[in-house]
């Protein structure tokens, strides 16, 4: 996709230059103490609490011209939050955006971490909706804060064992609690925990932003992420039976599509780029023809295969 | 090559023409203008320009228009603004008690200087529908002029208390330093009254008014008296650095609530009355009751009272009264979130497997056992 | 008043300060990498390193008190013309300041520290080298750096590294500073270890 033009009428990046310095300063701490929600001042922004001005915060305080944005919801390019807020930036920042995640220098994200390794010099920002690991166990954020300063993550700990004696394992399946750099307790936001693995040693660095909760953090490149487990009960993520049923990858976080009323469904990649990737590149999946039947794909599309 | 379908853009856009397309109703019926709405729904607009944090009749209209009427949107539309607006300083504090009156009533005195002035208020009509209204045939009666002048001295009634010694004085913090600024910094718990104050007075209005209930009907203990409740306009004032000296911005309207709570004090304090203070924009007594009700049950740490009730919680009462927030968070469940159900899913069905497994062992089991 | 002001700041104050940033994240992500800033993007008084003034430029304002140095004083005007940062009170008022690498006093050990429930209400320290390059090796470790980073800034005083231990071991107290020297930097955050090699 190619660059666009710029609206006069807001900022570059639509903050106001004093709200970016205030929001830079957090980022720096927020790099320098990694995974320490620093409160910052929030403001308000055009679209509504909870639907990533967290994220679009930071991205704000970070885009320049030279930048190229791509913005996934659920992993995809073309859900509709990802695509009203890859317009916000097009208009108030005028900036190149791609759905490729390697050609990307900022990606900002809600609820995945794209299935492509991410390298040196990338940012993934991620859109917070609860920044605070401990709040279903404790509601005061007085009283988490000061766990978070003592370490005391006892709590923590005694609450997913106890899903451990009930259900035979940890009954989280996304927002996995993880551990970062030995120190603090944080939310990894709502990923999927098979998402997990990846925020560990990423060379690329990660920035969170909680619009609403007003707090920012931070995992710099190459940094230990542990997601937190026993040792006779393994962190584990998720697996499916069947690959994706439009590319076949076996290796991929996948989406359940409902077919039919009568219990059919297929799984789909919910990296819709690293899908088109695979597809491009001649992989195909089982479920292609019903896919095509179903006009689920393009049916324009056929005649260049 | 295959190509999933998108039509992720074209839809969104098609959503703005819709909306636009609701919004205007049926052409036939004239459009409604800003004028109007500022004109003659002030109530509303003034509880966009309280939840906004904004006081301007005018985009408050604008915003109730384009809102096609929903207060909260309004209020985010004018907040999404305010916040782009550059900031020049700060005025001086307003002084309510030079404020031109145009409503006045205390329900702990019968009578005071200045005495009950009645002014615009629903309170007293009987809440029967005035179908001229509907008819468009209203022939506005012109309020008749008193033959006398409201008496300009018009002290407020805490002030009389406590120039009896009998009410909680009000004190600023050592040194008075600025207060804190809720629209550019987050809050912190233990939370000041500066903070506690502002993040009220742009409180939802049905939020506040259901806690403030709450006080009052079971969950607080405490049924307070309307020391006064005062209406009108107040001068704004601006201190230039640059120029050194003061001027007037202009008024605006404001709603003030003082309440008289129950008295209190300690082997070192005498008794005395605690106040509850409320103020808002425009005019919204309901409102500022409300905020005034729980300042004064969130002042629980400075009289070393027990936590026990909802509303003496600072951390639930101000994390969630504020309904731009709100909306967000719990209009967001309307995104997709089909990565996390997946995950769910695929947990449930596990655990559901394992569980039936369970059940069919135990069950052979005890037809073992019974065999 | 001095001839400082007149200096420019930035020539592109909006796309400059987010260029800059950018540098310093990316130095505060990547300890003991050396960031480079471009000559052009903003003017700097006489004897201040340019990767000080454009941190400094791109960092503060009214809401940021600074302490500077003694030596540095002469960019005071020039600072407070761009910027409008006042003068912190103390050193303990203190959240972005601008010290010598020769000076051992402040100690950066003596800034704001931050505290236990809100650790990033601490200062940032801005250290003025004479190189970044050529001088005793430093071996940095933590996160942000894959397995090891080699450092030699120049011109440090003979305590620095011992200071900045004691500092890092308050972790996650304690201050972040930045290295620079003319057009280069280099971040120090807290979250690293240090250690003096040979």
């Amino acid at each position: 996709m190619s660059a666009h033009a710029i609206d006069a009428d807001y900022n570059f990046g639509y903050l106001d230059e004093q709200t970016k310095r205030m929001i830079r300063r957090a980022l720096l701490k927020a790099v320098a103490i990694p995974g320490y929600q620093v409160p910052f001042g929030s403001r308000e922004m055009p679209l509504a609490r909870g639907w990533g001005t967290g994220g679009i915060q930071i991205t704000a305080a970070l885009i320049g011209p030279e930048d190229k944005l791509k913005v996934i919801d659920q992993g995809a390019d073309d859900t509709t939050n990802a695509v009203s807020i890859r317009r916000f930036f097009a208009r108030v920042a005028g900036v190149e955006t791609t759905e490729k995640t390697n050609e990307a220098t900022l990606i900002q994200t809600r609820h995945r971490v794209p299935e492509y390794p991410l390298s040196k010099g990338q940012i993934l920002v991620y859109q917070v909706p609860q920044p605070e690991p401990l709040r279903k166990i404790e509601s005061s954020e007085v009283e988490t804060r000061k766990m978070h300063a003592w370490s005391e993550y006892g709590a923590m700990h005694v609450r997913l064992y106890e899903d451990i004696a009930r259900y035979g394992r940890v009954a989280t399946s996304y927002s996995y609690p993880v551990m970062v750099n030995d120190r603090y307790v944080m939310s990894p936001t709502p990923i999927p925990k098979f998402d997990n693995p990846k925020m560990d040693n990423m060379p690329a660095l990660q920035l969170f932003g909680a619009g609403r909760e007003k707090r920012i953090y931070a995992v710099p490149p190459f940094t230990k992420v542990k997601s937190l487990d026993f040792d006779d009960y393994p962190f584990e993520v998720q697996k499916w039976d069947e690959p994706c049923a439009l590319c076949g990858a076996r290796d991929s976080y996948l989406d359940e599509v409902i077919t039919d009323d009568r219990g059919g469904r297929m799984f789909v990649c919910s990296d819709s780029s690293y899908c088109e990737d695979r597809r491009e590149a001649g992989h195909v999946g089982i479920q292609i023809d019903w896919a095509k039947d179903q006009a689920y794909l393009d049916p324009n599309a056929d005649e260049a295969k | 090559m295959y190509v999933a379908v998108k039509g992720g853009e074209a839809a969104i856009l098609a959503t703005h023409d819709l909306i636009a397309e609701e919004r205007r109703g049926d052409r036939s019926v004239p459009e409604v203008t800003t004028a109007q709405l500022s004109e003659q729904m002030k109530l509303a607009t003034a509880r966009v320009m309280n939840e906004g944090s904004l006081y301007d009749p005018s985009l408050a209209a604008l915003a109730l228009k384009q809102a096609q009427g929903d207060s909260i949107e309004a209020a985010f539309l004018v907040r999404a603004y305010r916040t782009t607006l550059p900031r020049f300083g700060s005025t001086r504090p307003l002084d309510t008690s030079e404020m031109a009156i145009r409503r006045r009533i205390s329900a702990t005195y019968k009578d005071l200087p200045g005495g009950q002035v009645l002014g615009p208020t629903y309170d007293y009509t009987h809440r029967l529908f005035d179908f001229a209204l509907m008819a468009e045939g209203e022939t506005a009666p012109a309020a008749p002029i008193a033959s006398d002048p409201l008496e300009p001295h018009m002290p407020r009634v805490p002030d009389i208390l406590g120039d009896e010694g009998l009410m909680e004085a009000e004190v600023p913090p050592d040194g008075d330093p600025a207060p804190f600024d809720l629209t550019r910094d987050p809050i912190q718990f233990p939370a000041d009254r500066d903070t506690r104050l502002q993040t009220l007075s742009r409180g939802d209005e049905g939020f506040l008014l259901g806690l403030a209930y709450s006080v009052q009907r079971g969950f607080g203990g405490n049924h307070p008296f309307a020391g006064e409740i005062r209406m009108g306009e107040v001068p704004v004032r601006f201190k230039s650095e640059e120029l050194g000296f003061e001027i007037e911005l202009g008024d605006i309207t404001l709603t003030e609530c003082q309440m008289v709570n129950q008295f209190q004090g300690s082997k070192d304090k005498p008794p005395q009355f605690t106040r509850g203070y409320g103020l808002v924009f425009g005019h919204a007594e309901r409102k500022s009751m409300s905020m005034a009700i729980l300042d004064r049950s969130l002042k629980n740490r400075e009289f070393g009272e027990s936590v026990d009730y909802p509303a003496q919680d600072e951390e639930f009462v101000l994390y969630h009264s504020d309904n731009v927030e709100a909306a967000g968070f719990v209009e967001h469940l309307k995104l997709p979130h089909y990565v996390d159900f997946q995950g769910e899913l695929e947990l449930i069905r596990k655990i559901r497997k394992e569980f039936d497994e369970r059940q069919s062992e135990q069950k052979a089991e005890k037809a073992g056992e019974a065999a | 008043m001095s001839v400082a002001p007149l200096i420019q700041g930035f020539s592109d104050p909006i796309l400059g300060s987010q260029a800059i940033f950018r540098s310093i994240l990316d130095a505060m992500a990547h300890p003991g990498t050396i960031g480079a800033i471009d000559d052009s993007i903003c003017g700097t008084p006489k004897d201040i390193p340019l990767a000080a003034a454009a941190c400094l430029l791109t960092l503060i304002d009214y809401d940021t008190p600074v302490w500077l140095a003694p030596e540095f004083m002469s960019m005071r005007s020039w600072l407070a013309f761009h910027t409008g940062a006042p003068d912190a009170a103390s050193i303990d008022q203190t959240r972005f300041a601008l010290v010598s690498a020769q000076s051992s006093s402040p100690a950066v050990t003596d800034f704001p520290k931050g505290d236990d429930r809100y650790p990033d209400l601490s200062a940032t320290i801005i250290v003025v080298c004479t190189s970044l390059q050529g001088g005793r090796p430093i071996r940095l470790k933590g996160p942000g750096i894959e397995s090891e980073k080699i450092i030699s800034p120049q011109g440090l005083h003979e305590a620095f590294w011992t200071d900045v231990r004691a500092n890092n071991s308050q972790f996650p107290l304690g201050s972040d500073i930045i290295l620079v020297a003319g057009h280069e930097l280099i971040a120090l955050p807290r979250s690293i270890t240090c250690e003096e090699i040979g």
